[in-house]
C-alpha cells in the first residue's frame, strides 16, 4: 500500500530572494543618505529624454548618478552621460525587467554616501517590472500623450504599484487630441490619490514642479523622527 | 513576459522545501496568485511546464489559487472586494481607496508530496 500524498504547508514568497535583497539595498541607501527614484513606462514613452533633462537640471545643485536598463545597447547610457553625471548601463539581454541583483551588481565600486540621488531607469515594459522591488524609495510611472488615455486601465498593476505618475510629451497633447481629464480619471481609478505631473522634456514644462516634489519627498524622508 | 523567470523561482523554492523535508516525490505545487501580482496565470502554467521539463518536478502540477483584490474602505471601515481591477473603490459605497489589503500575493502555499 502506498502512502497518500499529503500537503506540506510552505507559505513562501516566490520572489523572496529578490525581496530580501531589495530590503538590504533599501537599508544601504538609507545609511548612505541617497534617495533612489526608479522610472517605469512602456518603450518609447520618453523616460530617457525626461531623465536626461532632469539630470542636467539637477547636476549643478545635487550629487546624482543613474543606472539605465535595456535589453541591448548602451545608447541610453551614452545619452544620459551627456548630462555630465556618472551613468551605468545594465544590459539585461533577454530579460524584460530589472531585478535587485542587477541593481546590486551595477552599483559595485560606487560610493553611495557621496550621492544625494540615484535614478534607475527600468527596461521599457509596463508588465514585468511590477513584480520586482529594486529597493527604491520612489517609483515613478510615465505615460506619453501619444499612448492613449486608457493606458492605466490596460496596465492597472504597474500604475497601482507606483508612487507618482508623469504624463510626458505634453507639448504635443493638442496635436494628438489628448484628453487630460480622461487620463487623470483613469490613473486615479487604478490608484486613487496618486499625484500626477504633466511634463515636456522638449519645452521643459512641468519639470521644475516634478523636481520640487521629489526634493520635498527626499527631505521628508531624511527628517529625523 | 517574465513568467518563465517566475516559474524558475517557484521550482527553486519548491526544491529547497523538498530538501528541508528530507526528499520525496512532489505531485503538485500550490500557488497563491493575486490579481495584482503582475503575473498572468495561463502564461505561468505554460512556463511551468517548460521549466519543469527534465527536473524532478516534470510530472508535477502547478495548482493556482487566484486571490482577488481586497481593499480597505475608509468610509465603511471594512474590507471590500474590488468589483473591477480598473476601479479601486469600495464595491458597496463607491468611495475610492488606494489601500490594498490582499491581491499582491505570489506565494508557494504548499506542496502535495510523499513524506
Amino acid at each position: 500500500m502506498t502512502a497518500q500524498p499529503r500537503i506540506v504547508e510552505v507559505r513562501q514568497k516566490v520572489l523572496r530572494r529578490n525581496d530580501v535583497l531589495a530590503g538590504e539595498l533599501r537599508d544601504r541607501f538609507r545609511e548612505a543618505g541617497v534617495y533612489v527614484v526608479s522610472l517605469v513606462s512602456s518603450p518609447g514613452s520618453g523616460k530617457t529624454a525626461f531623465l536626461e533633462k532632469i539630470l542636467t537640471m539637477m547636476g549643478r545643485q545635487a550629487r546624482i548618478a543613474a543606472l539605465v536598463g535595456d535589453l541591448a545597447t548602451d545608447n541610453d547610457a551614452v545619452r544620459l552621460a551627456r548630462a555630465g553625471v556618472p551613468v551605468r548601463q545594465i544590459v539585461t539581454g533577454t530579460v524584460c525587467h530589472l531585478d535587485a541583483v542587477m541593481v546590486q551588481s551595477a552599483l559595485e565600486g560606487w560610493k553611495l554616501a557621496e550621492l544625494d540621488y540615484l535614478f534607475i531607469e527600468n527596461v521599457g515594459n509596463l508588465v514585468c517590472p511590477s513584480s520586482y522591488d529594486l529597493g527604491e524609495n520612489l517609483r515613478v510611472v510615465l505615460m506619453s500623450v501619444t499612448e492613449g488615455e486608457d493606458k492605466p486601465l490596460k496596465y492597472p498593476t504597474i500604475f497601482n504599484g507606483a508612487d507618482i505618475a508623469v504624463v510626458t510629451k505634453i507639448d504635443i497633447a493638442a496635436a494628438v487630441e489628448f484628453d487630460w481629464n480622461a487620463a487623470r480619471a483613469n490613473i486615479q481609478a487604478v490608484r486613487p490619490e496618486m499625484e500626477i505631473f504633466r511634463v515636456s522634456a522638449r519645452s521643459g514644462e512641468g519639470l521644475t514642479e516634478w523636481l520640487a516634489s521629489v526634493e520635498s519627498r527626499r527631505a521628508a524622508k531624511n527628517r529625523p523622527g | 513576459m517574465h513568467e518563465l523567470s517566475i516559474a524558475l523561482s517557484i521550482l527553486e523554492g519548491a526544491a529547497e522545501e523538498v530538501e528541508r523535508q528530507g526528499g520525496g516525490r512532489v505531485y503538485a505545487i500550490h500557488l497563491k496568485l493575486g490579481s495584482l501580482s503582475g503575473v498572468a496565470k495561463d502564461a505561468l502554467i505554460f512556463s511551468y511546464k517548460l521549466a519543469s521539463e527534465g527536473t524532478p518536478f516534470e510530472e508535477s502540477r502547478l495548482v493556482i489559487d487566484e486571490v482577488p483584490v481586497v481593499v480597505f474602505c475608509p468610509e465603511c471601515r471594512a474590507e471590500r472586494r474590488l468589483s473591477s481591477i480598473q476601479q479601486f473603490c469600495c464595491a458597496v459605497c463607491g468611495t475610492p481607496t488606494p489601500d490594498v489589503v490582499r491581491g499582491r500575493e505570489l506565494e508557494i502555499a504548499g506542496l502535495e508530496m510523499d513524506v
